[in-house]
């Protein structure tokens, strides 16, 4: 990592390791799950720019398996999200195989498309709950012995997952593997020509944000103790999109602060009721014509070395 | 004679409706630095884009070392050993030179070490963390060149390298080609340029409407000037 890179990351750990003693644990959890999600995201559409409209899709389904094989198969909590998580890549798998062989739009579209059936199955079949959808989720013992019913357990949990997957995100961002994926992003009839077979790397990559998003999902299943159709339906793609683009796109550090400022909003607009999509609204495209790059684009654009400001991705 | 590197014969290609190569003709021997020589859109670039498989609808036949490319998809070109500079370039921006310079896969043993590219390039060895973007003109060329000799490519597709650089670098890049050769590669350059042409080839095609009209030796080439003034048009 270079300097302001570090710099910021251990900021973020003093903030991680203080915030519960002075914020709501389950509001900060929240948080939290939506920041990996959007980093997930961000994965596929800043740094290989392929924006996928169906990502609830893996973050809902992975809440359901997650939230299903503990209360029901009383599985304990690690291996109900890595369960979670499985989903993501095997969803990812199979929509990412399908989606990759369209550029743009039509890359959105069929994203979009195969997470609707996910969400119908999700409202059809019967071990999903439908409306209800699964509640009263025991969040159980981790490793058969952390109580996670402790918010403070529950929130050093989540905190450790979001960092690994933060850390996992970085490494395959500034791996070779990350660098092909930057130049397909850029031009990816050259990345082609100098003999790479882009299909694969952008379905590992696919599959890769499809993952960390079902890890995120089932996590969020075990906080809040509840899987339901909000998570799998088309809304929550969109709004890891918002996320992802008034943080930064291509940016780090973006997602994280983009989710924290969306969930802010919704928590502390709440009372305002169905206003609050009002003022996202308007707050989203007051983002777009004042600072295209994100929050956190932004800040490196004007503050950071030349030439470092994200040359954003997406079509 | 042995069988040559490469061999084009009857090459059409086509951009959407219009037909660019209109039976393209020629050979390429192992160790050669052959030139396309011809005016703005007699073809040449295209040749090159048909021979690396990134045209749309080619038909007739390319052949290097007797394997049929028609057919084979741009990356699998590529791993058979042919490595291609293209006219803009193509440095990714957001990748710095160390990175540009890494990106490309080996496709096969005895590329250049690092360290020798570095003796041909000097100048990119001060600018490895240099942004893809930073690069002057001449650096993007360099870097462009320098990136395909890692992977052990061993023919060299080169689209007007000297387009728009000062003498001092296109001297440069002369003496570049020149060391390549004499290390073994093959190169097929387009140049409009034939002054810069004649210090660096064997052998010039005169490439006109899409096909080859003429061969001239580098030899010859002093003899034959009005001719190619006239093919030319200069």
């Amino acid at each position: 990592m270079d300097r302001a890179t570090r710099i910021t990351f251990l900021a973020m750990l003093v903030v991680l390791a203080v915030a519960p003693f002075v914020l709501y644990p389950i509001f900060l959890m929240k948080v939290l799950c939506f920041a990996l999600f959007a980093c997930a995201f961000n994965l596929l559409v800043g740094y290989v720019g392929l924006l996928s409209f169906g990502h609830a899709a893996f973050f809902g389904s992975a809440g359901y398996v997650t939230a299903y094989t503990v209360k029901m198969w009383g599985l304990p909590p690690e291996l109900g999200i890595l369960l979670g998580a499985a989903t993501g890549a095997g969803l990812g798998l199979v929509i990412g195989w399908l989606a990759i062989r369209r550029q743009g739009i039509y890359f959105a579209m069929i994203t979009l498309a195969l997470s609707q059936i996910v969400f119908f199955y999700a409202l059809q079949a019967p071990w999903t709950g439908g409306e209800d959808g699964i509640q009263s989720v025991p969040r159980g013992h981790l490793f058969g012995l952390i109580d996670l019913h402790d918010p403070m357990a529950m929130y050093f949990t989540v905190a450790a997952i979001f960092v690994l997957g933060f850390l996992f995100v970085y490494r395959v961002i500034h791996s070779p593997f990350g660098q092909v994926l930057k130049a397909i992003r850029e031009n990816e009839p050259r990345a082609i020509s100098l003999g790479y077979e882009t299909d694969r790397y952008k379905l590992l990559a696919f599959v890769l944000s499809a993952t960390l998003a079902g890890l995120a999902g089932g996590t969020k299943s075990l906080v809040f103790q509840l899987a339901s159709l909000t998570d799998v339906q088309w809304q929550m793609s969109g709004e890891v999109v918002l996320m992802t683009l008034v943080g930064g796109l291509g940016t780090i550090f973006g997602p994280i602060v983009g989710a924290a400022v969306i969930v802010t909003m919704q928590n502390y607009l709440a009372e305002f009721g169905s206003w609050v999509t009002i003022i996202q609204g308007f707050i989203f495209v007051v983002c777009v014509l004042t600072f295209r790059r994100g929050i956190v684009g932004e800040i490196i654009g004007r503050f950071g070395p030349k030439g470092a400001a994200p040359t954003g991705g997406g079509h | 004679m042995a069988e040559p590197l490469l061999a084009i014969a009857d090459l059409h290609a086509f951009y959407g409706e219009s037909h660019a190569l209109h039976g393209m003709n020629l050979e390429i021997r192992a160790g050669e630095v052959v030139t396309l020589l011809g005016r703005n859109g007699a073809g040449k670039s295209t040749t090159i884009k048909s021979i690396m498989g990134v045209m749309g609808r080619r038909s007739g036949s390319i052949r290097y070392q007797g394997q049929e490319l028609i057919r084979l998809p741009s990356n699998a070109i590529a791993r058979l050993g042919i490595a291609w500079c293209p006219e803009e370039r193509g440095i990714f921006s957001s990748l710095d030179v160390r990175e540009n310079l890494m990106l490309p896969p080996p496709v096969k043993p005895g590329g250049m070490a690092v360290d020798e590219i570095f003796t041909l390039f000097p100048n990119l060895k001060e600018r490895l963390r240099s942004q893809g973007t930073k690069l002057s003109g001449g650096e993007q060329q360099m870097l462009a060149i320098a990136r395909i000799l890692r992977t052990g490519s061993t023919l060299l597709l080169l689209d007007e390298p000297t387009e728009g650089l000062a003498p001092v670098i296109i001297q440069q890049i002369g003496q570049v080609i020149r060391t390549l050769k004499q290390r073994g590669f093959t190169i097929l350059l387009v140049e409009q340029n034939f002054r810069f042409a004649a210090t660096v080839a064997d052998r010039h095609y005169v490439v006109e409407h899409g096909r080859v009209i003429d061969m001239i030796e580098n030899s010859e080439l002093e003899r034959n000037m009005e001719r190619l003034h006239e093919y030319l048009g200069v």
